[in-house]
């Protein structure tokens, strides 16, 4: 069965709104997804990828501000949030792959963390 | 993989599409707008987008920044649809595009998504393999070019401006567009110019 495509907000809300203008996550800033897993802890609608879990990337640029899906899948009342398009190095991910190739994804404020120097090093 | 239509189908829609006017969520002129503007969409829009990229520098700005405003331009109606986004190809970087979580397609300039793009090996494998997924569609990328795959996860739709090839030279707009096709809009295809022998 085919999860319906997207979960944007109803037709009659406007896609996006104006970006705050100091995001928290500036372009080039390190970041990392959380390794957060709540599948595990019962139903849920989550748009980060579970291969992303934990990663380490860089924050390309905030994208705007969106229905937060995780709240919208229910048909409650969804809070916008920041939307990023952070960039990854494909090869660690998978441990394979071509050194330079990326995998570019958009991500949400509340599943990113400041990288740490020591975790980056791992 | 979609399921066939059950044949309880077509009444459960119905019964929605009653629910939906009685409850005055929708009318049956948005209902019928919204038909027409689906099946208008085809991929022959994202394609002249992209040949209008390759002749005019002032429409490739405005096609880069705001993807959205471009397809209004085109005289596609965006109300309603998700924010475009536009992947400009380099000589040193390929865009990919997937959706590992569902079919996230950029319906407003390409129309229907083809059906192995919702398949399951191509959503798992493109993320992972891209360079073995383009190999097999029978596209070789240049030495040195990378690949940034594009996961469209969330509220934006992403559409590839490849690069022009080479021996277009002189084209005209309706030309061009001939030779983008759908599959090279997400970046599984390469524009390709048609061999002499071809040419009729």
């Amino acid at each position: 069965m085919m999860p319906a495509e997207g979960t944007s907000a109803a037709a009659s809300d406007p896609p996006s709104q104006p970006a705050p203008v100091v995001p928290r996550f500036p372009p080039g800033t390190r970041v990392q997804v959380r390794d957060d897993w709540p599948e595990r802890r019962g139903p849920c609608h989550i748009r980060t990828p579970h291969y992303l879990r934990g990663r380490t990337g860089t924050v390309q640029r905030l994208l705007g501000c969106f229905a937060n899906p995780e709240v919208l899948a229910f048909g409650r009342p969804a809070p916008r949030h920041e939307l990023y398009h952070v960039l990854f190095e494909q090869n660690p991910i998978w441990n394979e792959g071509h050194p330079g190739d990326e995998v570019l994804v958009e991500i949400f404020e509340h599943w990113l963390e400041p990288a740490e120097a020591t975790k980056e090093a791992v | 993989m979609s399921a066939p239509a059950r044949p309880d189908s077509p009444a459960r829609l119905e019964a929605l599409i009653g629910a939906l006017k009685t409850k005055g969520i929708l009318t049956e002129e948005e209902l019928t707008a919204r038909q027409a503007q689906t099946d208008r969409a085809s991929s022959e829009i994202g394609a002249r987008m992209v040949a209008r990229a390759w002749l005019d520098p002032e429409w490739r700005r405005l096609l880069l920044s705001d993807g959205s405003a471009a397809a209004e331009a085109m005289g596609v109606s965006m109300a309603g649809a998700p924010p475009l986004g536009v992947l400009e190809d380099t000589p040193q970087r390929h865009h990919l595009v997937v959706c590992t979580l569902c079919s996230c397609y950029p319906r407003a300039v390409l129309g229907y998504p083809p059906h192995w793009y919702k398949s399951f090996a191509y959503r798992a494998r493109a993320v992972r393999d891209p360079r073995g997924v383009l190999a097999e569609w029978g596209t070789a990328l240049p030495e040195g070019m990378e690949i940034r795959v594009v996961d469209s996860t969330a509220d934006y739709r992403w559409m590839v401006l490849p690069l022009r090839p080479p021996g277009t030279e002189g084209w005209a707009e309706d030309r061009l567009t001939s030779i983008v096709t759908r599959d090279a809009l997400v970046g599984v295809a390469l524009p390709q110019v048609p061999s002499p022998t071809m040419a009729a």
